[in-house]
């Protein structure tokens, strides 16, 4: 086990995939030359060379777009698109492309491609650069969604992402880059659809994903001085979702919150609540809880931004209403 | 599948290819007044655009390029796929939504794929594919296959930010890629030159350093001859070409336009330029062709149309478990 941070967890996967197979490539805003807005590919282009580690011009759709057409045309790309914000320029290639191409073409085509991109609020970064739209991209069939917690998520899940023959929507949460976790030295994949108790409990079960693992992991703490014990969820992927684990705890706690950074109405925390009723319904005492972000654009000011996040406190309060 | 001998300029080829460019541009012709046929009986719904008129371009250009170098368009690509040998009746099963269709009744007449033709694909999207092209000449170029891209859009494409996104790119990464403009003046019912500052759609591609140039969409030879020259300069790794084929659908955006929005006059103008008209007197005039062996051409096309109807008729439908299949590519 080595103890290291999100972000070196990515560049080493990163860097493993391009010394394992030539066809593997690299391109985004910045991802060369800069070493990445978020330090993720720094080094790679001095290593591995442009032909590898491609910048490119601010052009998202043609960006993401190259990187659909190079997967059809028999190389190994993954975009880096500086941050889920912008991902909207590329929306149109991402759910008209890569989403439908196999299905169009009946199995003729496929896109075995990684989309990574930075996501999430709490920087002060105001409106435009604080989205959280990990849910938008679950509700598409034909891509898969990958939204890791941990270090070891991080490695484990990008190795999956490598391995997957579709296109992959890789999510990481800024907040989450320079945190440090153990990630096992020897060579591991986490398969998509497994989501990882994080913590145990019998009271209570909190769900989150990405950043908001952190927020839940908070409010387990603040629950346990209550005496009540929560089992934190780590969804890991988004689509595949694994339906049976949060089943299985829920039967076993008989109570859930659904936590996100991301706005409630319309929002995946709905998905995840209406799951467990279709699925569990007998086993719940109360409702579903959901906690998300408030029904806002994200504002600039700390207070603010502060007060549209989820915070351990409401989720811990969330649940303590449930008993 | 790289063809080995380098295809000759236009007025080096030897007859049987002449004829064989009629032939294309008839077979298209009589497929698309069948599909339209079989629209108002109902046996191919959606939307159907057809592209009658515009035969010499499809023809022209894809005669020029190697069988194996990728081929995308838009959604008005029954032309393309059979100029690209796409067989008929596997064209017209798709357009009847059958389990036989190119695209096994998923795509429609907008989405025919043929894969194994490097037929990459129509597309419904406006200018949503050049992108694609851009990625699939990107693996051509690091993959050294010597396969390059011909990428076909209309006009209404060329105002979209991914048609400059895609320009620029190629460019700046010197990718193999034929763009193809198909300037038929209308977008839908929009007039050129009502919505862009540029109606000359080649000299936009001036503005990214991109060699380009105007042609006769209405004649093959050219069509064919310009394809080829641009062809040789992109296989020989100069990087992107542009061509702005001008020419005409004789028929509205698809089948449901009543075509208020041009006057008669316009279209029987470009009718008397028929490039199938023009082209079979031209072959007439040079000897290569007599009015039997014309004749008995027209009565073979009409049997391989008819063939493609029965064919698509009698094909059964996708099973109903077909539905769940290929959303994602099965791991292997
Ligand atoms: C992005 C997008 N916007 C609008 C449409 C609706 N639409 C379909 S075809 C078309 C006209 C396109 O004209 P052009 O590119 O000139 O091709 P043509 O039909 O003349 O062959 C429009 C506006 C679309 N399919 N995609
Ligand atoms: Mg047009």
């Amino acid at each position: 086990m080595a103890e290291m941070s999100f972000r070196d967890a990515l560049r080493l996967t990163l860097r493993e995939e391009l010394l394992a197979d030539e066809k593997v490539i690299l391109m985004g805003e910045d991802i060369g030359a800069y070493g990445g807005s978020y330090s993720v590919t720094k080094g790679l282009l001095e290593e591995f060379g442009e032909e590898r580690i491609m910048d490119t011009p601010i052009s998202e759709s043609v960006v993401v777009g190259c990187g659909i057409g190079a997967a059809m045309g028999g190389l190994r790309p993954m975009v880096e698109l500086m941050t889920i914000n912008f991902s909207l320029l590329a929306f149109d290639q991402i759910v008209n492309n890569a989403a439908k191409l196999s299905y169009m073409s009946a199995g003729q085509i496929s896109v075995p491609m990684v989309i990574r991109m930075a996501s999430g609020a709490g920087s002060q970064l105001s409106s435009q650069h604080s989205h959280s739209l990990e849910g938008w991209y679950a509700h598409i069939p034909g891509i898969k969604v990958a939204v890791p917690y941990t270090p070891r998520d991080a490695r484990g899940l990008l190795k999956t992402a490598f391995d997957e023959q579709n296109p992959v929507i890789f999510i990481e949460h800024t907040a989450l880059y320079a945190r440090k976790g153990e990630v096992p030295d020897e060579d591991y994949a986490i398969p998509f659809g497994q989501a990882e108790v994080i913590r145990e409990g019998t009271d209570v079960t909190l769900i989150g994903y990405s950043g908001s693992v952190y927020q839940a992991l908070g409010a387990a703490d603040i629950l346990a001085e209550s005496g009540h014990q929560a089992e934190v969820i780590n969804l890991r992927t988004l689509r595949p979702l694994d339906v049976e684990t949060i089943i299985a705890s829920v039967s076993k706690t008989h109570r859930a919150v659904a936590v996100e950074d991301d706005w409630k109405f319309g929002g995946f925390a709905g998905e995840i609540a209406a799951i467990i009723m279709e699925e569990a319904f007998d086993e719940l005492d109360g409702p579903v809880a959901r906690v998300c972000g408030a029904d806002v654009p994200i504002p600039y000011a700390k207070a603010l931004e502060q007060a549209a996040l989820p915070s351990p406190q409401q989720i811990a309060d969330a649940a303590l209403a449930l008993f | 599948m790289t063809q080995l001998i380098d295809k000759p300029p236009a007025k080096e080829l030897p007859s049987d290819q002449l004829i064989e460019l009629l032939r294309k541009m008839m077979l298209i012709r009589r497929f698309e007044t069948k599909a339209a046929e079989m629209y108002t009986k109902q046996k191919i719904a959606g939307f159907l655009h057809l592209y009658n008129g515009e035969e010499a371009v499809a023809v022209g250009a894809i005669s020029a390029v190697n069988d194996d170098d990728h081929l995308l368009t838009h959604y008005r690509d029954h032309g393309h796929a059979l100029a690209r040998g796409v067989e008929p009746e596997r064209i017209m099963a798709e357009l009847f939504g059958k389990d036989t269709g190119v695209s096994r009744g998923r795509g429609g007449s907008m989405h025919l794929f043929d894969v194994e033709k490097s037929f990459m694909g129509g597309y419904a999207i406006v200018a949503g594919h050049l992108p694609l092209a851009c990625g699939i000449a990107l693996a051509n170029q690091r993959l050294k296959n010597n396969r390059i891209v011909l990428c076909i859009f209309g006009d209404g494409a060329v105002n979209e930010g991914e048609f400059h996104e895609a320009l620029n790119l190629a460019v700046v990464w010197k990718l193999p890629i034929i763009f193809m403009c198909e300037n038929n003046f209308y977008g839908m019912g929009t007039d050129i030159r009502r919505v862009s500052a540029v109606i000359e759609v080649y000299k936009r591609a001036a503005a990214y350093a991109m060699p380009s140039k105007q042609v006769d969409g209405m004649n093959v030879l050219e069509m064919y001859d310009e394809t080829l020259k641009a062809a040789e300069r992109v296989r020989a790794g100069e990087g992107p070409s542009f061509l702005e084929a001008i020419c005409f659908r004789f028929r509205g955006h698809s089948m449901s336009d009543p075509e208020f929005y041009r006057r008669k006059e316009e279209t029987q103008r470009w009718r008397e330029l028929d490039p199938i008209i023009t082209f079979r007197e031209k072959l007439t005039k040079d000897g290569i062709i007599d009015d039997d062996a014309f004749r008995s051409m027209e009565a073979e096309i009409e049997d391989v149309v008819n063939e493609a109807v029965r064919f698509a008729d009698e094909s059964p439908d996708p099973p109903p478990e077909a539905l769940f299949t290929h959303v994602y590519k099965e791991d292997a």
